[in-house]
């Protein structure tokens, strides 16, 4: 892969690819992640390839919820010998994740536990209150 | 060990319902043996101990302190930090303080709808001034002080270092009184505790070796909501197309729901080495089921099945981290403006 | 020292602090009764499948699990536009009476009780459940027990779960009763029948037959003249599991008679700035503040209040106790039925007679012929929209409002909880006894603020389950002070 922005983990079959682990990616710093696969058909391991496809289907609903974009988590199939034609997913989905812009999940998502911020008429003065007050538990 | 008088016995709730308390109540007559072996310190339900007397023990004068609830406040977490200090053995008693349990589903939302929903377009309240509740009032006679509300629903070992952790929601009196009885063993006999960090009060295996459902092929053509079907009795939930977690569920309870006819929901939490529950069931429940045919089916239509028969799960993230939100990778949802790029507490 | 922090507040289920107030004489100017604690069901239900409510919102509450779960179920039923069988209504009223028979006993015993039975000024390490069985000896601790034990027993039979029922379903419940399990079910109610006359029997021992308690409970102190909700059936009896609501004023006149759907019509609830929980009151009569009488909209939801607003029982035992408790207290006749007893402590009396017509009423239903029908899963065909179910929780009327999506997917949720109908009334009980009991140069014991949470402890609170909501947001900052000011922590955003 000539394309920096990717870092490519090799599997023997799709099918090893656990939720947890696309999860783990974006916790962990990943922008977005996508899932190459053999043709269904082609697979070494006869259906592992359809195990993927169920399960990133149902990731992919699992992922909206939590506010995760679809275009960060892909899946894709390929074989040995389509390689331009993979390599121009990657573009693709690189210019994807550029357009959506960072992910940062721990720094931007999980971040401290702050407290919630008040916006509402304050009772008391909020100036008063915010004079007064250091923070740190 | 306590150096006069009887080992001290503490339980709080955080952000929690009592079905904790209630459960130790529900190991019946051995309440007496517990009476028999413990003073009690702490335990808000139960007796009259007030905070200003936790803060005046002695640090570890508590031998075993039961803290159940999430950590969803100030308040919660202050007094994590104060039985932390004052506890010889503080244990995550149940879902809540081990994984979050259902008070971290507050982490699919955010504090703004939370607020909107409770106080400004509420159904039933009339609140004109868009009066909201306030970590501190001046009123005529003094200041009125109230826990701060924080982003994020936190376990207890997010806040502090944890020793044991009792899963369920609530753990069931029978494994309650196995590990009371293993305390009362190491506190007056000596015996060996397990080794601090470890889940206790519950099985290894999954929660369908627990149950007594016949087992047979899993493949599953179809999700069925609960009122859709009538399930066949003594069969597999699962195999019928109703979601059951016992799959990736840890086992403990003795399976009691599939046994009246309702699905697993998981609160037991995961099982070993797995971090994260939902995506252990998103893996297990995709896994089983059935989309396409190999060639009968084109790439389009086998991606447009396994969409028709995922799209039978009516909420999963609600169903499959129900109880392990606080303990799952991604942890809560995103919403505009939260965040404050401060770096993982954790 | 000018102001008494009571924190927490203890034998109760929940969380609650008293903020005391005293002026220059070194009397009470004002108490504050908070709540701090919230999870916010309201909110983070919504995007839920409907359905699941009944095995979330029991999480509303431990103590009282079963009231939210049958209150969700019926707003399921209302929800899917399906109605229950009478079989299947009878296998859940059933059900839902084993589960008050545990739950008053539990109050009785473990929460309200130990202030009768150890006096209030008992020392605090014997002030509870432990102190009683020593005092009042461990058969009777051990009868305690068992009551507890047989009836959780019937609910995790046919609930699933000891604590946190799963059975409940839109139109049904999702297993049978047997045979032998009947058979075995009304051995357990009989046995209840028996301990709640046992119940009784000790209420008039240990506290009729105690002048000074006699006293406590009749002194004007912890007395309040409000009006009174309650659930009752077509002959306007209590019924703990369907009717109508109504409420009558203190005077004991029907004030308003509706059915679950319409309670926003009567019921509004208020905020304050300094407490999470919210205050309902009668929409129709306006709040007013904190106080008494019938031109102030504040309402209570209890044993008591159930007990006024109803003309009386079903079951013969209760209704004789019914009776008999109306009397004792001087209650008159008027219109044929009895005035409302306002005095609050006599609420763990009017808890004992229900916890009498919930176990004849159990082996009531556990008699009739089509209690272990086997038709009781339905399959559901309406598309839902919108329910409301009502139960009278042990604690009050509680209500679920659910408005779903075609496809059963909840987009709003509105809850009022039976603790919550009566945070105005607790609050205005604890402030009268602490005015009361506090006077210049009184010397603060812990007896004297055990008497003042004596005066929330009749309602039985619980507010876990009257916090189910969330607040929103917070201001900046928090000082935890101790009593003598210091900061002990201190927070900010």
């Amino acid at each position: 892969m000539a394309c920096s922005s990717l870092a490519a983990t090799r599997v023997m079959c799709s099918g090893r690819v656990e939720p947890d682990l696309v999860l783990k990616a974006l916790r962990e710093g990943a922008d977005g992640v996508l899932i190459a696969g053999c043709h269904p058909g082609e697979c070494h391991y006869i259906e592992g390839n359809l195990k993927t496809l169920r399960r990133y289907t149902l990731l992919k609903r699992l992922l909206a919820q939590f506010g995760v974009e679809p275009e960060r988590v892909q899946l894709l199939w390929a074989s040995a010998s389509e390689g331009p034609a993979l390599a121009e997913a990657v573009d693709r989905m690189t210019e994807q994740l550029r357009a959506l812009g960072p992910l940062r999940w721990k720094a931007s998502v999980l971040g401290s536990n702050g407290y919630h911020p008040m916006a509402a008429v304050p009772c008391g003065g909020e100036a008063e209150v915010s004079d007064r007050l250091v923070a740190e538990v | 060990m306590a150096q006069n008088g009887k080992p001290k016995f503490a339980m709080y709730w955080a952000a929690s319902c009592g079905g904790c308390e209630i459960a130790v109540l529900n190991i019946g007559e051995r309440i007496l043996d517990v009476d028999a072996t413990f003073d009690i310190a702490f335990w808000p339900v139960a007796a009259d101990f007030k905070y200003q007397d936790v803060r005046n023990y002695p640090d570890g004068y508590i031998d075993i302190c039961l803290f159940n609830g999430a950590v969803r406040t100030s308040e919660n977490e202050e007094l994590a930090h104060l039985l932390r200090r004052k506890s010889k053995i503080l244990v995550a008693f149940g879902t809540c303080s081990y994984q979050g349990s259902i008070p971290a589903l507050a982490n699919l939302t955010n504090p703004d709808s939370i607020f909107r929903a409770a106080y400004l377009d509420n159904y039933s309240t009339d609140n004109l001034q868009g009066v909201q509740p306030q970590p501190l009032t001046q009123v005529a006679e003094g200041e009125l002080l109230l826990p701060a509300f924080y982003r994020t629903v936190k376990s207890l070992d997010q806040v502090v270092p944890v020793d044991y952790f009792i899963p369920g929601c609530p753990p069931e009196p029978h494994q309650i009184w196995t590990v009371l009885q293993a305390v009362v063993a190491a506190l007056q006999g000596g015996t060996e505790l397990p080794p601090r960090g470890s889940i206790i009060g519950a099985g290894s295996v999954a929660v369908c070796d627990e149950c007594s459902l016949e087992k047979h092929e899993k493949q599953i053509a179809h999700f069925y909501r609960p009122y859709e079907i009538q399930p066949e009795a003594g069969l597999c939930l699962l195999e019928q197309g109703l979601i059951c977690m016992g799959p990736a569920t840890r086992s403990g309870c003795g399976a009691l729901c599939p046994q009246v006819g309702m699905g697993c929901r998981g609160c037991y939490g995961p099982l070993d080495d797995v971090d994260d529950q939902g995506a252990r069931l998103v893996s297990a429940i995709a896994s089983i089921g059935v989309a396409g045919q190999l060639g009968a089916d084109d790439e389009e239509e086998l991606a447009r099945k396994a969409g028709l028969l995922m799209a039978g799960i009516a909420d999963p993230a609600g169903t499959f981290y129900r109880f392990s939100l606080a303990h799952s990778l991604l942890n809560r949802t995103r919403y505009p403006g939260n965040g404050d790029g401060k770096g993982e507490k954790l | 020292m000018n102001r008494i922090s009571i924190d927490p507040i203890t034998r109760l289920e929940g969380h609650g602090k008293i903020e005391i107030f005293l002026n220059e004489e070194g009397e009470v100017a004002n108490t504050y009764f908070q709540i701090p604690e919230f999870r916010g069901f309201e909110q983070f239900c919504v995007g839920r499948p409907a359905e699941e409510m009944p095995r979330i919102t029991n999480r509303i509450c431990g103590v009282c699990p079963e009231a939210h779960h049958m209150a969700s179920t019926k707003a399921l039923d209302a929800l899917f536009h399906i109605e229950p069988t009478p079989a299947v209504k009878k296998l859940r009223e059933m059900f839902y009476s084993a589960f008050y028979v545990t739950d008053h006993t539990t109050h009785f015993y473990a929460l309200g009780g130990p202030d009768f039975v150890m006096g209030p000024d008992a020392p605090p390490a014997e002030r509870n459940i432990l102190g009683v069985i020593h005092k009042v000896g461990v058969e009777i601790g051990r009868a305690v027990i068992d009551c507890r034990q047989r009836n959780h027993h019937v609910i995790q039979v046919l609930g699933g779960r000891g604590v946190h029922p799963v059975a409940g379903l839109p139109g049904g419940w999702s297993r049978a009763l047997t045979e032998q399990e009947r058979q075995e079910f009304e051995a357990i109610a009989l046995k209840n029948v028996d301990f709640a006359l046992f119940s009784l029997q000790i209420f008039e021992d240990i506290v009729l037959k105690n002048q000074a308690y006699v006293d406590l409970i009749l002194a004007d102190t912890f007395t309040h003249r409000t009006y009174y909700m309650g659930t009752v059936d077509e002959n306007n009896c209590v019924n703990f599991y369907d009717g109508k609501i109504r409420v009558v004023d203190p005077e004991g006149k029907q004030f308003v008679k509706y059915a679950y759907r319409n309670y926003a019509k009567h019921v509004a609830e208020r905020v304050e700035p300094w407490t999470y929980l919210k205050f309902p009151y009668l929409k129709e009569v306006g709040w007013k503040g904190f106080v008494d009488g019938a031109e102030s909209g504040v309402y209570c939801a209890t044993p008591l209040s159930r007990l006024n607003a109803a003309d009386g029982m079903t079951t013969p035992k209760s209704q004789e106790a019914f009776e008999k408790f109306y009397e004792t207290l001087g209650s008159k006749k008027v219109n044929g039925r009895y005035q409302p007893v306002h005095q609050r402590l006599a609420t763990h009396w009017a808890r004992l007679i229900e916890l009498l017509y919930a176990a004849e009423r159990m082996l009531e239903l556990l008699r009739e012929e089509d209690i272990t029908d086997t038709n009781v899963r339905p399959i559901v065909t309406e598309v839902p929209d919108e329910g409301v179910g009502c139960v009278e929780a042990p604690r009050g009327t509680l209500t679920h409002h659910y408005w779903t999506d075609e496809n059963g997917i909840l987009t709003q949720v509105n809850l009022i909880v039976g603790t919550t109908n009566n945070y105005a009334p607790i609050a205005m009980s604890i402030d009268k006894v602490a005015k009361a009991l506090i006077k210049k140069d009184t010397e603060i014991t812990h007896g004297l603020l055990n008497r003042i949470e004596m005066a929330f402890r009749a309602y039985d609170p619980c507010f876990a389950c009257a916090t189910h909501f969330l607040p929103g947001q917070m201001p900046l900052e928090v000082i935890i002070r101790d009593l003598d000011g210091a900061i002990i922590s201190s927070l900010r955003r």
